[in-house]
């Protein structure tokens, strides 16, 4: 029953934010301050992230092919594909919901249940405009974005580890990327970043917007958004994959 | 003019209060007094649609208010200045940008009138060296004081106050008393006080509503509370260690 209601809450909470959609004029500050903070301050959790799977995930795929079967540059195609489909959009996802979600969750769970948002509301403010859209909105711009950088840093660091560890020199990794590298997965990943930055923004901004209780509710808030995004970026990911591939 | 009739609130199967009706004349200091836990802040939330009722109505200046649409509404609540019980300041910027804000989405003022305007508010509620701080830095009547300059920069019709002296020291409820008094006066405002501070009572309103027993237990002007014999009411005061 309570999910149901929550649901619904859900519902009307994305109703109204795109209700409001067209007051750009009420956002568009806290618009750019947005960006500035889902987008240019993610950069270098991104970048960390993409170095580290891209480099692990070469390592793995050699020792996995340790045979003379196929030419080291396969490696270069393993990881710059899984990198491209699936890594650098759902890690980077997972990675962000921890902090681009978390950070949603407990400033907006924390403005309710300091009164913030009925003094918003009470001077003439929506608070809806005024708080959630412009988070949505910069998640859904910018996780495209912090996508296309993991994916550059997941390769890089893959094209690293291997010349590094000897496993195969930088030309052969990047011809093995570069021969199954196809333009429609890079369209595929851009467009699974959009949904997870708008699935993680939006459940964040829910459970924070309607955060209760003091304290200990906004830590509440901030765990169900955190795990609820992660549950469903990962549902997301399976249906998109089934729909689009 | 502010009318409530008939207004009834429940959370759930909690009644919190039923059947509250209540004229709050323009000009006047109204205090909602009664226990903690008795719906006086609910109360001051429905006169700004912060919360909507069961039942019953509230017009303000001919304006029924929950038949508003959303446009409209937000309209009339910028006739409202509102201090709220934590103050409600906008952590993530200073003090003088907490006051500025209503200005600088609200009017077409110039950075100079804004920055005159802020500080002829701090300086209204003796603040005006503080409009550099942090809010984190300020103490907790210097908030009140921040969060009062904010609720009158846009010169409301009506300013509501959520316990304005409760967790201050004597001294500083006194200032923040006299504040509510003399802005009453210099700006003919309408204030509606929650409290249940018997002394800020006495020394700011014109006209007292007791909340008890989930109804609207007893209304009238201060002299007509000082000659009651409403026991409720009586036993209230006296809890409150206050002789009239």
């Amino acid at each position: 029953m309570d999910a149901i209601r929550q649901l619904g809450q859900y519902a009307d909470l994305l109703f109204q934010a795109l209700r409001s959609i067209l007051e750009f004029s009420s956002y568009r500050k806290n618009l750019f301050q947005e960006f500035v903070k889902i987008g240019y301050e993610s950069i270098p959790i991104i970048m960390l992230t993409g170095v580290f799977t891209g480099a692990v995930l070469t390592l793995q795929t050699a020792y996995q092919l340790d045979t003379d079967l196929y030419p080291a540059s396969i490696v270069g195609s393993i990881v710059g594909q899984s990198i491209i489909i699936e890594l650098a959009a759902v890690i980077g996802a997972l990675v962000l919901a921890g902090k681009v979600g978390a950070r949603i969750s407990t400033e907006l769970g924390t403005m309710r249940v300091s009164e913030q948002i009925d003094a918003l509301e009470s001077m003439g403010f929506n608070s809806v405009t005024f708080l959630v859209v412009p988070r949505v909105l910069s998640g859904i711009f910018m996780f495209p974005v912090l996508y296309v950088i993991a994916a550059v840093m997941g390769i890089s660091g893959g094209l690293i580890a291997g010349a590094l560890d000897g496993i195969l020199p930088a030309a052969e990794f990047m011809q093995g990327a570069r021969e199954f590298f196809f333009p429609e997965d890079v369209v595929f990943g851009v467009v699974k970043s959009f949904v997870f930055g708008f699935v993680i923004t939006s459940i964040s901004a829910f459970k924070g917007y309607y955060a209760s209780g003091g304290a200990e509710g906004v830590g509440n808030a901030t765990t169900q958004a955190t795990v609820l995004s992660c549950i469903y970026v990962l549902l997301s990911d399976f249906v998109l994959a089934a729909l689009l591939l | 003019m502010i009318q409530i009739k008939h207004l009834t609130k429940s959370f759930g199967n909690n009644l919190v209060w039923k059947d509250v009706s209540l004229e709050i004349p323009d000009g006047q200091t109204l205090a909602i007094i009664g226990k903690s836990g008795c719906g006086k802040s609910v109360l001051l939330k429905h006169l700004n649609a912060l919360l909507y009722p069961d039942s019953g109505s509230i017009t303000i200046d001919g304006h029924q208010l929950f038949e508003l649409s959303y446009v409209e509404l937000r309209k009339i609540r910028q006739k409202f200045g509102i201090l709220f019980q934590g103050a409600a300041l906008f952590d993530s910027i200073n003090t003088f940008e907490n006051v500025a804000f209503p200005l600088r989405y609200f009017t077409d003022y110039t950075e100079d009138e804004i920055e005159a305007r802020v500080i002829k508010a701090l300086e209204m509620v003796n603040l005006k060296e503080s409009g550099e701080k942090p809010t984190s830095a300020l103490s907790g009547g210097m908030r009140k004081r921040v969060g009062l300059a904010r609720a009158i920069i846009l010169e409301p019709q009506y300013v509501l106050y959520d316990e304005p002296t409760s967790g201050l020291d004597p001294k500083t409820s006194e200032e923040i008393n006299e504040l509510i008094v003399a802005l009453a006066k210099q700006l003919s405002i309408t204030s509606i006080v929650i409290t249940h501070d018997m002394h800020s009572v006495l020394q700011i309103a014109e006209q007292v509503a007791f909340l008890d027993d989930q109804k609207l237990s007893w209304s009238g002007t201060i002299d007509e509370m000082k000659a009651s014999s409403h026991p409720p009411l009586l036993d209230f005061i006296k809890a409150s260690e206050y002789q009239i």
